[in-house]
């Protein structure tokens, strides 16, 4: 039985830099770097040394807590360094790639036949389950855990994001493996929820075994977690897997081929790229090799992810876990005059949900924002306008309040257990008062996983 | 330039970099970037915010202004009939020397208390008083000493926000705090027939017979047994909607002309700064009342049209700039109507039903401003208990 959600609330933000569908490869003869702090939460206990040859797929470390859980090499090399920060932290591990890009063989399975311990373990040795996040609390799943459904969401609707019905066409056959593999996983429902403002591409509706739900709206649309609440929301106590939809790909590979196989088709986009287009990439690749010579100059700042929620990366850093897309905007460093650029100004060509600037006038216009506050930091006064970009049923800033004074009771029961920072991203954006809302949420669902989980 | 004045922030000056900030950032947005989450931020701030009240709030104190002047010449000459738009450029002089230093002392002394506290508390200044110090004057009358200015802007600022922690935090509206602090520590110069007339105090050959009290005053005296009319068709005939609507009456400096306060409300709900809810259910309350009070029907004042209502006293200045405070109203969205409906019906059942108070805004907003918390907790236990239903029908 699938649904059709339409959605009222939402923002979307047009900038300017979206990527032309066209593919490049890059070439990555070079260091590859694998954070720890990519997932968020975790205790790495490492397995490998200074020295060490790894193929793509060994070992590097594992959940020192849930010791199952394995983050695996995205490339064949050689283990160049490990860098540590205060009290011997790991903050990364440096790999240089060889040429003969060597895999550990995990064994070709057919999905349709194993079990659903088998294809975990799989899953767990090839350090794939890092895909698979839960909700509650946004971290990697606890394969100890019974989920009630496995959400994918078929789209992105984040500024700039790339468009998977490109990064996705002629998958089908590693798509529809992944989704098996995760059918195998639940006793409930997969759901695969798809743009119901587009057509689809085959991978997405061909998709069997799956539910399909179509959803139509403004971003947040594309987040699973705008999904999962409109379509099964979760109760406390109950426990929901989400896997992007690119990684879906990966999983199927990883039975197809028996391969770890981490290259992904990444979108580099944003106001300061020269020709912003699709690039085959590898998890965990060094970000200079992707933009040299394709960005303007001046004080720029690399994103990996979108403009909402991505990472900060130097310009000498490397891709992370999760990144699907760079954006490249410019840094907001300069003060700006207040009647030139700063709050008296007429505001023509400044983005605003607020009718205060005119640039409400034109809709359609694509905009080049910079890292720019545009404000300073203060304490809540506006109310309401969160609530318009917040597209669930939820009392947002009721939320963050009960985070920042830290009264888990009350955080239960404003729906704490639906959220993840990312569903923020919006009213971080809108608010007024400037105020890090993706922060506190994500504190405050650190102290639920402490304490309630 | 301002960079090399910046106080080094261990040197001899630090304390005083609260200050320095609220200088510069005034004149210029900060270079502070994001650090992480969202790299992108919209546009809008907290002073562009309170910059748009500000500019809502100019045609009423334009106005204010010239109507200061108008009924100071009134009072002058005795004549009632004296024509509105005449001797247009002494009336403003006029109304311009007797507002401009209360909006002088209240921003003075407001921002003075602020830094004092940005430096104690080692904060950055905040906006929030660059719209209450305009509220202040354009919310007392004319005629109002200074020092009276002065004291009551303290202790607002003081007692309504700052213990509280600064502005977001404060529980009720510091304008009318500071209004209720005058009204209730000088009662003989916040009501009565001298004050509403700039100058009329002052006046020794008063002409005989002649009354300087607001329209809303002697409506309140058909509930005592001297009414200054002997009908509401009298009381019309001296006050017709059609003043109230220009706000061709005596009363405090801003809050007289429905025009002008429909100018300065038209800009506040298209930015979408005022909450349209609040300002329509408060309207709303005060309809619903009046028409309530129409068919009760016990005194000639219960009588009155409610649309009249609307337009007289600081009903209107109340509703778009008082009520619709985010900071002390409701700030769920079912809660702004309930908050809106509550005070604008309050604000009428005060004026007509309690003869010690001949306006009921300013209280009933205040009361409301300290339910408001109650309104939103009854409404987000509502959406606690369907997410708990939700629970047991799964």
């Amino acid at each position: 039985m699938s649904k059709t959600i339409k959605l009222r609330k939402g923002l979307d933000i047009k900038l300017v830099g979206e990527a032309d569908k066209v593919k490049a490869n890059v070439d990555f003869a070079n260091n590859f770097v694998i954070r720890p702090g990519d997932f968020h939460g975790l205790t790495p206990k490492l397995v490998v040394k200074i020295g060490d040859q790894v193929k793509a797929g060994s070992v590097l470390f594992y959940n020192k807590y849930n010791e199952e859980v394995k983050f695996t090499s995205p490339v064949a090399g050689e283990v160049t360094d490990i860098v540590r920060g205060e009290k011997r932290k790991i903050l990364s591990i440096n790999i240089r790639a060889n040429a003969d890009n060597a895999y550990e063989d995990f064994g070709t399975k057919d999905v349709t036949k194993i079990s659903g311990e088998e294809v975990k373990k799989q899953l767990l040795d090839s350090g794939v389950w890092a895909f698979i996040k839960m909700r509650p609390v946004d971290v990697i799943a606890n394969p100890k855990d019974q989920p009630k459904a496995i959400f994918i969401s078929a789209f992105d609707s984040s500024p700039l994001a790339p468009d998977y019905d490109f990064v996705l066409h002629g998958e089908n056959v590693a798509f529809q493996a992944g989704i098996t593999a995760l059918t195998k996983l639940t006793k409930g429902t997969v759901h695969l929820t798809v743009n119901s403002d587009s057509t689809p591409d085959t991978a997405f509706s061909g998709a069997k075994g799956v539910q399909i739900n179509k959803i139509s709206g403004k971003h947040p649309v594309g987040n699973v977690g705008t999904q999962i609440h409109h379509i099964d929301p979760i109760n406390k106590g109950e426990i929901v897997w989400t896997v992007n939809a690119q990684d879906v790909v990966i999983i199927g590979k990883l039975f197809l081929t028996g391969k770890f196989d981490a290259t992904r088709i990444i979108a580099l986009t944003g106001s300061e790229v020269k020709t912003p287009k699709y690039y085959k990439s590898i998890i965990g690749a060094p970000v200079a090799k992707i933009v040299a010579g394709n960005i303007n100059d001046g004080n720029v700042r690399i994103i990996g992810g979108n403009v909402l929620t991505g990472d900060k990366i130097t310009a000498d850093g490397n891709l992370g876990f999760y990144h699907l897309q760079i954006t490249v905007i410019p840094e907001g460093t300069e003060p700006k005059f207040m009647m030139t650029k700063g709050w008296m100004e007429p505001g023509f060509g400044k983005f605003s949900t607020n009718r205060s600037y005119f640039s409400w006038m034109f809709p359609n216009k694509k905009y080049k924002m910079d890292t720019n506050l545009n404000g300073e930091v203060r304490n809540f006064v506006v109310t309401g306008e969160m609530e318009k970009v917040f597209p669930f049923d939820i009392y947002p800033m009721q939320l963050v309040k009960s985070v920042m004074y830290n009264d888990i009771d009350l955080m239960e029961k404003l729906g704490i257990y639906e959220v993840a920072p990312e569903d923020f991203a919006l009213c971080e954006f809108v608010c007024t008062s400037k105020i890090d809302i993706q922060d506190v949420i994500r504190q405050g669902l650190d102290v639920i996983h402490k304490e309630c989980m | 330039m301002m960079r090399k004045m910046e106080p080094d922030h261990h040197g001899k000056w630090a304390k005083f970099h609260p200050v320095w900030d609220g200088f510069y950032t005034f004149l210029f947005t900060p270079g502070e970037t994001t650090k992480k989450g969202t790299h992108i931020r919209d546009g809008i701030d907290l002073k562009r915010t309170m910059f748009f009240v500000i500019l809502a709030l100019l045609p009423c104190l334009l106005f204010g202004m010239y109507n200061t002047g108008h009924w100071h010449y009134v009072a002058e000459t005795g004549n009632f009939d004296l024509p509105y738009w005449e001797q247009f450029g002494d009336k403003f002089i006029y109304g311009l020397l007797q507002v401009l230093p209360i909006v002088i002392v209240s921003y003075g002394v407001g921002l003075g208390v602020e830094f004092i506290f940005a430096i104690k508390n080692k904060h950055a200044i905040q906006e929030g008083f660059l719209v209450s110090g305009m509220l202040i004057p354009l919310i007392v009358p004319a005629d109002v000493p200074l020092w009276m200015v002065a004291f009551a802007t303290v202790f607002a600022v003081v007692l309504a926000k700052e213990v509280f922690g600064g502005t977001g935090m404060n529980v009720v509206n510091v304008a009318l705090t500071a209004r209720a602090f005058l009204f209730f520590a000088y009662p003989s110069m916040m009501s009565g027939d001298k004050i509403w007339m700039s100058g009329l105090a002052d006046k020794t050959d008063k002409v005989e017979g002649f009354s300087g009290a607001t329209p809303l005053g002697e409506l309140a005296s058909f509930t005592t047994d001297e009414p200054v009319h002997a009908s509401l068709a009298a009381f019309s005939d001296k006050w017709s909607l059609s003043d109230s609507i220009m706000g061709y009456l005596p009363g405090s400096v801003g809050e007289t002309s429905f025009i002008a306060i429909m100018i300065g409300c038209a800009l506040l709900l298209y930015t979408g700064i005022a909450s349209w809810k609040i300002i329509f259910s408060f309207f709303a309350g005060g309809l619903a009342i009046g028409y309530l009070l129409n068919a009760v029907s016990l005194n000639m004042y219960m009588d009155l049209d409610p649309i009249h209502h609307l337009m007289l006293g600081g009903f209107a200045f109340g509703a778009v700039f008082m009520a619709t405070d985010p900071v002390t109203a409701s700030q769920t969205s079912t809660g702004k109507y309930i908050y809106g409906f509550l005070a604008g019906a309050m604000a009428i059942v005060i004026r007509v039903l309690n003869p010690a108070f001949p306006e009921g805004v300013m209280m009933a907003i205040l009361l409301m401003n300290v339910l408001a918390p109650l309104i939103d907790h009854y409404v987000v236990q509502s959406n606690i208990k369907r997410r708990l239903k939700r629970l047991k029908t799964a």
